[in-house]
């Protein structure tokens, strides 16, 4: 058994040389090797002696000379590896190992191929023979068992019953073993716990979330491929220029007389006249739908009809207490507010403390949306202003009538950058501290500037009491000292109106008068002269102190000493906002343009030689104190009996007011509509209608202190009362009353000015006014008010204007209708009076007759009685002397 | 209602006028009266105006012509009228002439 595990062993090397190749290299030697190496096939290895010893040193020249050719290449390591100097090459004829030849790589195996024969070890196989060694066979013998700690692993991994095993023993009664069996359906659910479930529940330890999900997209264009075939040509520039056809004179004349075209002409007019007139009838493309709709696009809650306070300005700096007496808006920069402020005390105060007033400034102060604690700008002025305007066709030249008379003139133009970079817009300034009056320190750009004005008016020659009102003349005309008008060649508005309690009425020019003055009394005059400081603009310089009004009017009653004192005035085409911001608009420019600004040259608009305009309409509404409303022409006519020039009198006068008038304003739709307001009610006038007005109001409870048209709507004003409220009529809702009454604040109601359209602003500013109109209220304790104008009353209806000119041409018509009616009851009166007087002698007569006739059946009825009494006393004496006196 | 014209024969330019003048009594704003070679002939419009009314109407007067007479061979255009939002362009075309008449619609 030892030899045959030797054996065993041998073959399975045996076996793996060829396969596993550990020793034996099958080679393939080609003849050139074979010649090299002396071992040519059949001739020096044969069948008998099958192999050669090469030596090592030979196999390394054949590489060095023919390297990777040499057929020894495949077993270069094993022969450099090779312990020996030869190595065993065996010719393997049979092709056992696959080639013809083979390498031996061991010493081992060399010596076994060259020392023990092959065969001989293939028959020891087969044969039991005498093993080379003896083998002992020993019995193992048992050795207590070493522990290596896997008894433990053992252990572990084993499984024994944790806990004895319950056995249970079931078993039927023996009878019915081996029975047949019955088996029934039963529902399990029939019968109580009949089963236990294990429900599948969702377990949220369990559910996972997906949070990631990998997708792929692409985003491909949409692509689409035409082609078309064009023909190319040399590209180049090609123009056209071609007049129309047309017939020459003698052409048309001669088409003209063709019969043809009288044809023609005959049997298309009918079709041609019949279509005009039904467009002229009736527009047949209306869409009712749309047009019974209002404007949609609101901004804001329709619904909402109250005014919304935006802002107040209160001027914290002012010691004594003041009263507001006239707010104007700036006409192009967006939030800028003038207001004129007064003392708020009597004629009798005033005089007791002029000492102290004389100290204070008299201002008008710029107020601006962004600080509502600081004025922007303070015009100072040597009196309390009533009154004052901008300028229509220049901005920054503003004019004020004074409380003293005098007309007060500013010139902003070199501030006019300052208020111009204001931040305009709705936000409101957040840094809003108002700090008091000893830690004011002048800021660069926060300090409010005080301007002196630029030039006053004559003392002597103006007016002598409060300007009540003060207009601008639009730049579209002149007037000259006798009221004739002239065009205006300047192109800006050089004259101006004012009225005063004192009766009169100014017109002033601003322009320098002809050097009529001979010099050496200039010169005189600038010795005199006041030195002016140096920052106040020389605009007006040849006015200041010498100006005279160009013409006055006095409104005088008749002959009576007594006169109308105009508190407010009202020309006409006061009101052309659209024309005058167009003017406005084109003046900036020219400015900007580097062009003079005609207010700084104001000689040579006198050097223009004026045309006058003929029919132009002189005549303009006054508004009295004793609540009166003139109708006058400020047209100096010729007076017949003194050969002097004089006022004319008063087209028509109607006094419908309880109270002074303190507002006339022509309504900025209708040229020709005024509204009129004082004491306790309102009017309406129409220019040319002379028999009364055409709406006027019942008195109202509180009396009313100021009024407005809106700008917007052309039906809607605005009145303020006494009381702080403010009254809004519509005249499409209500004529009788106001359609809305608000509270405001707690005091009078000084002055109303909604804020004036302009075209001038910026696109921007025209969107932003597109949704927010202000109105701007002042009042009696000093605080300007600017409140949001809702939607309904900012923005007109579809035909508004249209259907207000319809109610007033109604109420002129029903002003007719009322004086006719009146003609007529005043003839019927007359009749009636007739009547009556008629009546009156008729029945004087009658009575005299019916009054005989009456005595008479009377005496008639006595002697009757006196008989019958008579006869009763049995006095028959009467009766025969009565039958007696019968025969007789 | 509407009293039909009576022309005289012998007509001239300036009945046309006189033609013109009497339709005129209400918005209209003007008239062009053009030959078939859509040259006018005579217009109360400035003539760049009229040239240009009688070149671009004449195009839309066959177009119209054609499609009537094409969906009724015995149809015949008789009036046209193009209403536009700012006014209506009326055109009476013929044989051999045609009038535009343009005007503004009652609001």
């Amino acid at each position: 058994e030892a030899n045959d595990y030797k054996k065993k062993k041998k073959r399975r090397r045996r076996l793996e040389r060829g396969d596993g190749h550990p020793e034996i290299y099958p080679l393939v030697l080609t003849t050139k090797t074979q010649e090299i190496f002396n071992c040519r096939v059949e001739e020096d290895v044969t069948e008998e002696q099958p192999y050669k010893l090469i030596r090592k040193e030979d196999i390394f020249a054949d590489f060095a000379t023919r390297a990777a050719v040499s057929d020894f290449y495949p077993v270069k390591s094993i022969v450099q590896e090779y312990p020996g100097d030869e190595l065993l090459l065996v010719y393997d004829r049979d092709f056992k190992y696959g080639l013809n030849f083979y390498l031996i790589g061991t010493e081992e195996g060399k010596e076994n191929y060259l020392n023990p024969p092959e065969l001989p070890e293939e028959q020891e196989e087969y044969k039991d023979h005498i093993p080379e060694e003896t083998y002992i066979y020993k019995p193992p013998i048992s050795k207590p068992w070493i522990s290596l700690g896997s008894e433990k692993e053992i252990e572990e991994e084993s499984v024994k019953d944790s806990t004895k095993q319950i056995t249970y023993m079931i078993s039927r009664k023996r009878s019915e073993f081996g029975a047949p069996i019955k088996f029934s359906d039963q529902n399990a659910s029939s019968v109580k716990d009949a089963y236990i479930e294990c429900t599948a529940y969702p377990d949220k330890n369990f559910t996972l979330k997906q949070l990631e999900r990998d997708v792929g997209m692409q985003v491909v264009p949409q692509i689409k491929e035409t082609s078309t075939q064009t023909r190319w040509t040399r590209p180049k520039n090609a123009t056209t220029q071609y007049y129309p056809r047309e017939f020459l004179e003698e052409e048309k004349e001669a088409l003209g007389q063709s019969k043809t075209l009288t044809e023609f002409l005959n049997s298309v007019s009918t079709s041609v006249e019949i279509a005009l007139q039904q467009n002229e009838i009736m527009n047949t493309f209306i869409h009712d739908w749309k047009c019974l709709a209002e404007e949609e696009g609101t901004f804001g809650d329709k619904t909402d009809t109250h005014l919304k306070e935006y802002q107040s300005f209160t001027d914290l700096h002012s010691l004594t207490e003041k009263m507001v007496t006239c707010v104007s808006w700036h006409p192009v920069i967006y939030g800028l507010i003038a207001v004129s402020v007064a003392v708020r005390l009597s004629f009798e105060e005033r005089v007791h403390f002029s000492g102290k007033l004389l100290l204070q400034p008299s201002l008008i102060l710029f107020w601006s949306f962004s600080d509502p604690i600081h004025p922007q700008l303070m015009l100072e002025s040597p009196d309390d202003i009533f009154c004052f305007q901008f300028c229509p066709t220049d901005p920054n030249i503003i004019a004020g009538g004074c409380i003293n008379g005098q007309v007060v003139m500013w010139d902003i133009t070199a501030h006019a950058d300052r208020i111009e970079n204001i931040k305009a817009g709705g936000s409101r300034s957040k840094k809003v501290t108002l700090k008091p009056m000893f830690l004011l320190e002048p800021e660069n750009n926060k300090e409010a500037m005080y301007i002196r004005h630029c030039a006053v008016s004559s003392i002597e020659s103006g007016h002598r009491k409060v300007i009540t009102d003060i207009h601008w003349l639009p730049d579209t005309f002149e007037i000259n000292r006798l009221g004739n008008v002239f065009e205006n060649r300047s192109g800006i508005s050089c004259q101006l109106v004012t009225c005063s309690a004192d009766c009169t009425i100014c017109f002033w020019d601003i322009r320098p008068l002809k050097a009529s003055t001979p010099q050496p009394q200039a010169e005189k005059k600038k010795e005199e002269s006041i030195e002016i400081p140096f920052d106040i603009p020389s605009t007006f310089l040849h006015l200041d102190l010498s100006w005279k009004p160009l013409s006055k009017i006095r409104l005088s009653k008749g002959e009576t000493t007594l006169d109308h004192c105009p508190t407010k005035l009202s020309l006409s085409e006061d009101n052309l906002l659209f024309k005058a911001q167009e003017k406005i608009l084109a003046q900036s420019k020219a400015v900007k343009a580097g062009e003079m600004n005609p207010y700084q040259n104001l000689e040579n608009a006198l050097s223009n030689i004026l045309k006058p305009i003929d029919d132009f309409c002189t005549k303009f509404f006054v508004g009295t104190e004793e609540g009166e409303v003139i109708y006058t022409d400020w047209k100096m006519e010729r007076d017949p009996e003194t050969g002097r020039f004089m006022a004319k009198k008063p087209v028509s006068l109607y006094t419908v007011h309880d109270g002074a008038v303190h507002t006339v304003q022509r309504s900025p739709f209708y040229k020709d509509i005024i509204l009129t307001v004082g004491g306790w009610n309102v009017a309406i006038w129409k220019e040319g209608i002379m028999t009364g007005p055409l709406l006027q109001s019942c008195c109202a409870p509180k009396r009313y202190t100021s009024g407005h048209w809106s700008l917007t709507r052309p039906g809607v004003f605005y009145i303020g009362r006494e009381d702080g409220y403010i009254d809004i009529w519509d005249l499409l809702e209500k004529t009788h009353e106001p359609a809305q009454s608000q509270n405001i604040c707690i005091t009078m109601i000084t002055y109303i000015k909604p804020w004036t359209f302009s075209a001038v602003f910026s696109p921007h500013i025209l969107k932003l006014l597109a949704k927010q109109q202000f109105i701007a209220i002042a009042d009696y304790y000093g605080t300007l008010h600017i409140l949001e104008i809702p939607w309904t009353l900012s923005h007109p209806s579809t035909n508004e204007v249209s259907s207000i000119s319809h109610y007033f041409e109604r109420e002129v018509k029903h002003l007719d209708y009322v004086e006719q009616r009146r003609k007529i009851r005043e003839q019927e009166k007359r009749e009636m009076e007739l009547e009556l007087e008629k009546k009156k002698v008729k029945t004087f007569q009658k009575s005299k007759e019916q009054l005989e006739a009456e005595l008479k059946m009377d005496y008639e009825s006595y002697l009757e009685l006196e008989k019958n009494i008579l006869s009763n006393l049995g006095l028959n004496k009467e009766k025969e002397a009565m039958s007696y006196m019968e025969l007789i | 209602m509407i009293n039909p014209v009576e022309w005289p024969l012998v007509g001239s330019l300036k009945a046309v006028a006189t033609l013109f003048t009497r339709m005129c009594a209400g918005r209209e704003t003007g008239f062009n009266l053009g030959a078939p070679s859509c040259i006018p002939i005579k217009s109360t419009m400035d003539n760049p105006t009229t040239t240009q009314y009688a070149n671009l109407m004449h195009n839309f007067i066959l177009k119209a012509r054609s499609t009537v007479r094409e969906i009724d061979p015995q149809n015949d255009l008789t009036f046209l009228r193009i209403r536009s939002k700012k006014n209506e362009i009326m055109v009476a075309p013929d044989k051999d002439y045609f009038l535009i008449v343009i005007q503004n619609p009652t609001e």
